[in-house]
């Protein structure tokens, strides 16, 4: 409940950091939680114009706070309410805190928060703290035959959140964040027996307390869950080190309507059939409630080192990511963005503080384009992340080094790498700073064999240039991607896409059309329908098509024997 | 038989949407629905007959427009018919002639001017040579290699040798120098043959756009060799990036010459290379590669060869799939079809082509014969008229339509067979193309004439064939034709000029028009025919080019002819056994039988020839003329392959070549003619006879099997007199099919 207090109730993440332009125009990221809060960034505003064609001079303003009356009334049974309050977990019918967990951060979500009101949201908020509570609550819902819809962080960007309009009984929004204690530390094991509500900061920051990590990060791991990671098959940004979830977890527990879900032991492995842990991963709130979770812990590393590397162009780029996955070489992170993301990211930069490294920057900048001849409306720069031994760190660095060397890459320092990774958790303020601008834009990922990656990125880019012009949306778009994961098989693309909609009646409409363009080119270009982001109800349409029939009625079968009067009622996937 | 055709038409009433029986909707209701617009059109509106000569404003998103009409034509099938109308209704437009420029300055500072063409905007730079090293040194190419290898036991480096081989032999090597040589001396002959190369700057213009954004194929059809030495000066002109053109291989005998050719851009095919894995591995690669580079602009004819008869032969599909490949595995985002319309008011080879129909053998392709056809350099040839049509996308022909997720499961580089709905979607693009090089084909006033004349043997009066002509020129207007008729000509020059240019055909004697068979009086009945037969398929060919824009309605009249009877369904079903008949012989887009049949009645309907109701077709008392008229048009065509199925349902062989069937065949028309039992000529055209031969292998009344050394045939009798007996009228068509309507 402390929590709905720092965070933005319209936006993303917390209430003191966003995107202003200040009193002289300029833009400032305010805050100072990250390290670019109360910085200055002089040549952001021309390019949100020159790229937008937006100005400072077209604003709307969202609502400044929620308006009680619009929201939906609650349906509650009283015999529910007698029962549950005879269980002493804590619920609440309060407007504001019903509306914080109708919804997750799609584009569509955000937009009716600001500017309208959803047709239908949670009756009630209920925080069980253990275990035993999910299970009471279960029961409950059982037997008043209500719909349950497990709320972690609140991070999905899937439409998985938000309510099936047509449901008619009650929808209690179970929220997991009281249940967020680390049960217990195996050293021996390198294991944490960790309650699922836990969010993922909070999880490192504990377990670094005893000199341990997970070494999970997904890029919302300030404010997502365990159990959503879980419910979701979510991906680290050190997966190369770390794995994904699905590498991490040793040991589910999960509250079902059938009753409770678990393995009697705690193994590496076991030959027992089909893994029941791959029903549980990946199936979005339709089965039950992940309550606590046997995850690997790491010591935390001695050493962490950040490096980036120019390249001449964004196919010697992705050669070089390629190369680094065959020699099994990558680092804990290694991201390639394309030339716009590039400029994007320069845009970002904050002032600087001396004239020293003004001219430093500005003779990096004459090695790079003029003495190397790359031209900087083309190059495009891959960030690294290294972790480990002090030693095996340096050791590791020369060999990427050397490999991107032959791709024609060029080391472009440390800070580069470091501000580009610090710039993945601010980039999802961006969104609301836009917002204001008549600017919309939203991201969307997908995983991709190697030998389609190029093919892939040029024709979902330009797919989404043409449908934009089709659409009437009288700017060009700002379409970009980067490679974000490396495997052996193939790789991990994330798009960012926004464009400026003044001119058109109803742009969240247009957005949702072109996005869904752009996920069609990528299915005929042999990308997934989700690497990390889940399928959601924002992606159900495509499910058939992407696991055959066969595998959809095997999921089916799944959920009817598990939840056969559907209290799991959230309507994603299936 | 028939019920192949019945199946036919049931696959079109499936994908009718509604499935309205016919007999409720009135034929112009369909036209109805504007597809691109989502509103209503008055059918008049839609069907204005053109203007020739208007100016257009062409703007960007036309491209997308015409393509997304494109779509749903062959995305749904069903609507091609109204697609076809609304298109005859846009405006054409205007003509330049470029040969103008050409005589009033140097042809040597023409050559030598300052050549930048635009290029596709994702080009990376690369010389003929290196593409041929990229293409030896591909997955895919590499992937066959170590195949054979392994199955014959061989090293690969001898079939990479091979390979290369094969490449050299294939291979451009695209030189300006060449290029400048051909603009200058392609000058020159060029303003000896002709009087005039006109061309649509806007479909230029369209074109040079086309070039910058997606790999372009250019889709010109076929009537003579002048036409890739045309388009390829025509490119240059315009400034423009100059095409490689897929040539036979026939060329490479000749000394110079080839090599030449070769180095202005030309690659060789061989001739049929279906067996060789290695050869259509490298070749499919080669033709591939250019295109993903966007290297080069790739030119093919899909009729596969030069049309003899001017009509628009069936396309053949083998570079089409190939052309289209990158786009189905995403390795380019789109690539653009432009169909090309070149039209002769006089063919160069017309004499040529007649002589080989009759069954002269073609003379190999040689420098000596090249040189020694210099004479020709004296004669006049009137008029070229080149359309370069809209450049369709082919991601909007194929979005929704294709299912890509076989290529995703196979990796790309592996030859990879494909599916029933590829195979399907190229033949309906193919189709497409060509209905569309149809459509912008123009039209010389000559080709009335010959169509008139044909129609009048042996003479006419001078006077009654201007009038006629006249006449035709309207109706042709009416059903979409092309007419290059300027305004203020005069039909009695338009007649006279046509004869001029054709006086080896027919000339005015006494007030009246005559075919031009002189020495016919004198000679052995034999020669008589022969030489008869000559003129009459060199009249044909100028006849042939209306046929494809008549043969709708003329079906229709036709049908209505054989049925005796005004029942629509019965009429229908004579339509649909016609159209099956002839099949090989017009272009009718693949599967919507019953659309083709309501289009025909549309046109007729509109010229007053008919009256439609409900249940009915009948001639209107004015409408006889133009339904007479029509069937007598497709005459030579209905008695020409009574004819040939006569001759096959008399053959006794079990079994034999086509080798064996044409002179058969020939010599069998020939005696008929010498008799004076037919006045068939037509039917001694070898085109005419293959055609006939490939519908009835598609009916299954003559089965087709694959032999050593090609094709053998051999007769279902009892199919052959079916079908003869519904040409004779002596059985009806079965009724099922009609039931559907």
């Amino acid at each position: 409940m402390r929590r709905q207090e720092i965070l933005k109730w319209n936006g993303w993440g917390y209430n003191d950091s966003k995107f202003i332009f200040n009193k002289k125009g300029q833009a400032e990221f305010t805050g100072k939680r990250y390290r670019l809060g109360g910085m200055v960034l002089p040549t952001f505003k021309e390019w949100i114009e020159k790229t937008f064609g937006a100005s400072l001079e077209h604003k709307t303003t969202s609502r400044a706070s929620l308006n009680v009356n619009d929201v939906p009334p609650p349906i509650v049974n009283e015999e529910f309410l007698q029962d549950l309050r005879a269980t002493k977990i804590s619920y609440s019918q309060d407007a504001e805190d019903r509306v914080f967990r109708a919804h997750g951060h799609c584009l569509h979500e955000i937009f009716v928060l600001r500017e309208g009101m959803f047709k239908r949201i949670p009756d009630i908020v209920v925080w069980p703290v253990s275990h035993e509570d999910v299970v009471k609550i279960v029961e409950l819902a059982c037997k008043h035959n209500l719909c349950i819809i497990p709320f972690g962080g609140g991070t999905s960007v899937s439409s998985a959140l938000e309510c099936p309009e047509e449901e008619k009984r009650t929808i209690v929004s179970l929220d997991t964040s009281q249940m967020n204690r680390i049960l217990w530390i195996d050293e021996k094991n390198l294991t944490a027996c960790v309650e699922a509500g836990i969010i993922g900061q909070d999880l490192e920051k504990q377990l670094s307390e005893s000199g341990f990590c997970t070494g999970h990060e997904p890029d919302s791991m300030e404010f997502s869950s365990l159990g959503g990671w879980v419910a979701t098959r979510a991906s680290g940004m050190k997966k190369n080190i770390y794995g994904n979830i699905e590498d991490l977890v040793i040991h589910i527990k999960m509250v079902t309507p059938r009753g409770i879900v678990e393995k009697n032991c705690q193994v590496p492995r076991m030959s027992t059939g089909p893994d029941i842990h791959h029903f549980i991963m990946g199936s979005e709130g339709t089965l039950g409630v992940v309550t606590e979770v046997t995850i690997k812990i790491r010591p935390l590393p001695e050493y962490q080192k950040y490096g980036s590397v120019v390249f001449p162009n964004f196919e010697r780029g992705v050669a070089c990511l390629r190369e680094v996955a065959k020699q099994r070489c990558a680092p804990a992170s290694i991201r390639l963005v394309d030339n716009a993301q590039f400029q994007f990211g320069h845009a970002l930069k904050p002032q600087v503080a001396s004239i020293f490294t003004s001219f430093l920057d500005g003779l990096k900048k004459f090695y790079i384009t003029k003495f190397k001849g790359f031209d900087p409306n083309i190059l495009c720069v891959a960030t690294l992340l290294f972790e480990g031994d002090r030693e095996k760190v340096l050791q590791h660095e020369k060999q990427v080094y050397d490999i991107a060397t032959k791709f024609g890459g060029l080391a472009a320092g440390e800070d580069n790498g470091q501000r580009g990774y610090m710039l993945t958790f601010v980039i999802a303020y961006l969104r609301d700073l836009g917002l204001d601008y008549y600017v919309i834009g939203e991201s969307f990922e997908t995983s991709v064999p190697w030998d389609r990656v190029l093919d892939l990125c040029r024709n979902v880019k330009e797919r989404i240039v043409r449908e934009c012009k089709e659409k009437g949306v009288q700017f060009a778009p700002f379409s970009t991607c980067r490679v974000t994961q490396t495997y052996d098989a193939g790789a991990c693309v994330y798009f960012y896409f926004a464009f400026n909609y003044r001119g058109i009646s109803d742009p969240i409409h247009v957005y949702e059309e072109i996005e869904r363009a752009a996920r069609e080119e990528i299915l005929a270009n042999g990308g997934s329908l989700s690497h990390h982001h889940g399928v959601g109800k924002l992606r159900k349409r495509w499910m058939k098509e992407s696991i055959s029939d066969v595998g959809l009625g095997m999921l089916r079968s799944v959920k009817e024997y598990v939840d056969p009067n559907n209290i799991f009622g959230n309507k994603n996937l299936l | 038989m028939v019920r192949s055709s019945i199946s036919g038409s049931g696959t079109a009433l499936l994908y009718f949407p509604g499935a309205v029986p016919l007999s409720q909707v009135h034929p112009s209701a369909l036209l109805l629905c504007s597809e691109d617009r989502g509103e209503l059109r008055h059918p008049r509106s839609a069907l204005q007959p053109c203007k020739p000569r208007t100016t257009t404003a062409v703007t960007t998103y036309r491209s997308e427009l015409s393509g997304s009409r494109v779509l749903s034509c062959i995305s749904s099938k069903c609507v091609s018919a109204s697609l076809q109308k609304e298109l005859t209704s846009k405006k054409r437009d205007e003509f330049e002639d470029i040969l103008e420029e050409r005589r009033l300055s140097s042809d040597l500072r023409y050559a030598m001017k300052c050549y930048t063409p635009v290029i596709y905007k994702g080009l990376s730079p690369c010389k003929p040579n290196a593409i041929k090293s990229v293409v030896l040194q591909s997955e895919q190419v590499q992937y066959v290699i170590k195949q054979l290898a392994k199955e014959m036991g061989e090293s690969p480096d001898i079939i990479q040798e091979e390979a290369t081989e094969i490449l050299d032999e294939m291979g451009h090597s695209m030189q300006l120098g060449t290029v400048r040589f051909f603009a200058f001396t392609l000058s020159k002959i060029f303003k000896q043959l002709f009087q005039r190369v006109c061309v649509n700057e806007e479909g230029m213009q369209r074109l040079q756009r086309a070039i910058q954004e997606h790999p372009v194929v250019l889709l010109p059809s076929h009537r003579s060799y002048v036409d890739f030495l045309m388009l390829s000066y025509l490119l240059y002109t315009y400034d423009l990036a100059l095409p490689v053109i897929a040539a036979g291989i026939d060329f490479l005998g000749m000394k110079i010459v080839g090599e030449l050719l070769r180095r202005a851009g030309a690659f060789f095919m061989r001739r049929s290379f279906g067996g060789n894995r290695l050869y259509w591995a490298v070749f499919a690669e080669y033709v591939k590669t250019m295109l993903r580079n966007g290297y080069a602009p790739i030119e093919f004819f899909l009729e596969g060869t030069r049309s003899r008869t001017a009509k628009t032969l069936t396309p053949k599909f083998g570079l089409l799939s190939i052309v289209m490949e990158p786009f189905f595995k995403r390795e380019v985002f789109d690539t653009y079809l432009v169909p090309i319309s070149i039209s002769y008011e006089r063919i160069l080879e017309e004499s040529l082509y007649a002589y080989e129909l009759l069954g002269v053998p073609k003379p190999k392709e040689s420098t000596s014969g090249l040189l020694k056809a210099r004479r020709i350099l004296s004669d006049n040839f009137g008029t070229i008229h080149i359309y370069v049509g809209q450049p369709v996308s082919l991601r909007t022909l194929a979005s929704g339509r294709i299912n890509l997720c076989p290529y995703n499961l196979v990796p790309r580089h592996l030859p990879q067979k494909p599916t029933e709905d590829i195979q399907e979607f190229v033949s309906d693009v193919a189709y497409k193309m060509e209905l569309l090089q149809i459509e912008n084909m123009v039209l010389s006033p000559w080709v009335l004439v010959a169509a008139v004349l044909l129609q009048n043997l042996p003479a006419m009066d001078f006077e009654l064939l201007i009038e006629k002509t006249v006449w035709l020129k309207g109706l042709t207007q009416t059903f979409g034709g092309f007419i290059e008729w300027p305004d203020n000509l005069c039909a009695k020059k338009a007649v006279t000029s046509g004869l001029s240019l054709h006086s080896n055909i027919a000339r005015l004697v006494d007030g009246h028009v005559v075919l031009n068979d002189k020495g016919v009086e004198d000679g052995a009945v034999g020669e008589i025919v022969f030489k008869r037969a000559l003129v009459i398929l060199m009249c044909s060919t100028y006849r042939n080019q209306l046929l494809n824009v008549f043969v709708r309605p003329s079906l229709v009249a036709l049908a209505l002819q054989m049925t005796r009877s005004f029942r629509k369904e019965e009429v229908y079903s004579s339509f649909s056994f016609l159209r099956d008949i002839f099949s090989d012989e017009f272009i009718f887009f693949p599967g919507i039988s019953l659309k083709d049949f309501e289009e025909g009645c549309f046109l007729l309907t509109k010229c007053d020839a008919i009256q439609a109701t409900q249940q009915e077709i009948y001639p209107t008392d004015k409408g006889s003329v133009v339904v007479s008229f029509l069937s007598a048009m497709f005459r030579p065509f209905v008695e020409g392959y009574q004819l040939i199925f006569r001759y096959l349902s008399k053959e006794t062989k079990e079994a034999f070549t086509e080798k064996q069937f044409i002179p058969g065949v020939r010599n069998f028309v020939f005696q008929l003619l010498e008799k004076g039992t037919t006045q068939c000529y037509e039917a001694l055209s070898s085109d005419m006879q293959k055609n006939a031969l490939a519908a009835l292998v598609q009916l299954g009344a003559v089965k087709k099997k694959k032999m050593a050394n090609g094709f053998s045939y051999s007769v279902n009798q009892e199919a052959i007199h079916k079908i003869l007996d519904v040409f004779d009228a002596r059985t009806p068509i079965q009724k099922p099919m009609a039931a559907r309507l």
